[in-house]
């Protein structure tokens, strides 16, 4: 295969666009994984699959419309939820399903033969093209900025919000802002392993890191680490036996997470059982 | 003539269209010790966080040294309920600290100064746990994570004090430091405790006021059977969680309500 990196351009993004993947869904997951946001992230990228079928009637880039949607997702959710009044989990489930209904009438209402979607609900990271490219290696920086940029008042913001404000750190401005992170996150996420499989590839590597890793900035580390590991052997596997590559690396991800779980509590058994005796 | 720390009138606080607290009107001098009791739901926890500005008020008014409290924040040091956070967030007893130090809005590029660190190093051992600064948070105990808290809070300098039942699931041992530091701290500080400990009411405070949805007593830290009767509808309760004799008085109306 690495010589068929060499070779095959489609190859080349494939792996660019998996490091990228690695990368923004290691440090976003942590904290998605820590604010218990991973309802919430399902829903702005199930929302986005609107924008997917908008971006076919109009006949514009789909990512494009899949952005804009989860933007508007991330921001409208997060609206109402700071304005109160209804639960946040009747708003993400209202957002979740809207935006799938709103991408099934666009397709509908497209004249001619339907595109094959599939590419886009499970993702094919062989499929990546340049463009594609492009706005996910711009994503991809503009988060990992933010995120380094901001990181003592984001520490301070995720563990006790309340104080945060206390003290005068903008806190909703941080809430709006770690929601559109989401959004750009989830778009980055989308050619790798498509709208419905997204939620796995931000919890996976962020949950296995949790158990290895005590810190916020190690977990993140950590985190970055096993999704590129996943993304990669994924990628690999899906390349020899021509399997969508989203479905592979979710259930290797999967499957590595159950097996350090297993480990893990294993050995703090036996340290547990030392200890006593 | 005493300057006044904290300066409320005539508050109510709605929570959509139910008051939790309604016509509390409390002046708290600066220097004064004050704790605050009442029933769960009797809105200790809102009036706290009226003053510290969390929640708007309804109607009336709430000013922290002659300022609206958004204003004034850098006076204020709060310790939250400990049972709102979460233990297993991946930070360190340092770093939580250290999150009293930063700088209003948002810091850019922002590192801890060594004054900083110092200041938290100071404040550790102030209340006794420096031996546990690099712990993990999930790794302390009750009484540790209180103190931490209580130290978060001191770092950022205030002139006011607040603190949320800062006892509640410690051991005994620790709730005897906390007040003794308390104690200690109320030398430069004002300080206003929301507790169910009568305890602390009746050994440090200055000034008890007792909440009950709306302000049932505010005064001296003298109960009167009447005023418990009217706080809780049921003073016997109270005597059963260790209500020292001298805070209850024997005979009604010793105090004008």
């Amino acid at each position: 295969m690495i010589k068929a990196i060499f070779e095959y351009q489609f190859l080349q993004n494939a792996f660019i666009a998996s490091i990228m993947a690695s990368i923004v869904c290691g440090i976003i997951g942590v904290i998605i994984v820590e604010k218990k946001l991973v309802m919430m992230s399902g829903g702005i990228a199930h929302t986005s699959y609107g924008g997917v079928g908008l971006g076919y009637l109009m006949g514009f880039e789909p990512i494009i419309g899949a952005f804009l949607f989860s933007i508007c997702a991330a921001l409208g959710i997060g609206y109402i939820k700071r304005k109160g009044g209804t639960r946040s989990d009747v708003v993400i489930g209202l957002f979740w399903s809207l935006g799938m209904a709103l991408g099934i009438l666009f397709v509908a209402l497209m004249p001619g033969y339907p595109p094959d979607l599939s590419s886009y609900l499970f993702g094919n990271i062989l499929s990546v093209t340049k463009a594609d490219l492009y706005l996910m290696i711009s994503l991809t920086f503009i988060i990992v900025f933010v995120i380094v940029l901001l990181f003592n008042d984001w520490k301070a913001y995720l563990f006790d919000e309340e104080f945060a404000s206390i003290i005068g750190i903008k806190t909703a401005f941080l809430e709006y802002l770690l929601l559109v992170l989401i959004a750009m996150t989830v778009v980055v996420l989308i050619r790798v392993v498509g709208i419905i499989l997204v939620i796995a590839l931000l919890t996976a590597p962020a949950a296995t890191a949790g158990m290895l890793a005590s810190s916020l900035k190690k977990r993140m580390i950590y985190s970055v680490l096993f999704g590129t590991v996943f993304c990669i052997i994924g990628l690999w596997i899906s390349y020899f036996i021509n399997i969508a590559s989203g479905a592979v690396i979710v259930i290797f991800s999967a499957i590595s997470y159950f097996l350090v779980y297993f480990i893990h509590s294993r050995l703090k058994r036996g340290k547990s059982k030392r200890i006593k005796q | 003539m005493r300057e006044t720390a904290v300066h409320i009138d005539n508050l109510l606080v709605c929570y959509g269209q139910v008051p939790a607290i309604e016509g509390v009107s409390l002046d708290v001098a600066d220097g004064e010790y004050l704790g605050i009791i009442g029933p769960n739901g009797g809105g200790k926890s809102t009036l706290l966080k009226a003053i510290l500005g969390l929640i708007p008020a309804t109607h009336g008014t709430v000013q922290v040294y002659g300022n609206s409290p958004e204003k004034n924040r850098s006076l204020v040091g709060y310790v939250p309920q400990f049972a709102v956070l979460d233990k297993q967030f991946p930070i360190s007893m340092l770093e939580v600290v250290l999150t009293g130090r930063l700088k209003q809005g948002l810091s850019p590029f922002f590192n801890y100064t060594k004054e900083d660190k110092k200041v938290v190093y100071d404040l550790l051992e102030k209340v006794g746990i420096e031996s546990l600064v690099n712990r993990q948070i999930s790794e302390l105990s009750g009484g540790e994570f209180q103190k931490m808290l209580i130290a978060r809070a001191l770092a950022v300098k205030p002139r006011l004090l607040l603190l949320d039942e800062p006892t509640a699931s410690v051991d005994v041992a620790s709730r005897d430091q906390i007040y003794g530091l308390l104690a200690e701290l109320n030398k430069d500080m004002t300080i206003i405790l929301v507790t169910h400990d009568m305890l602390a009411i009746s050994s440090q405070i200055h000034r008890l006021a007792c909440l009950n949805g709306y302000l049932v007593y505010h005064g001296e830290p003298e109960l009167t059977e009447k005023v418990v009767n009217n706080l809780y509808g049921c003073p016997v309760d109270l005597i059963a969680h260790g209500l020292p004799h001298r805070v209850l008085k024997d005979h009604e109306g010793g105090k004008p309500n």
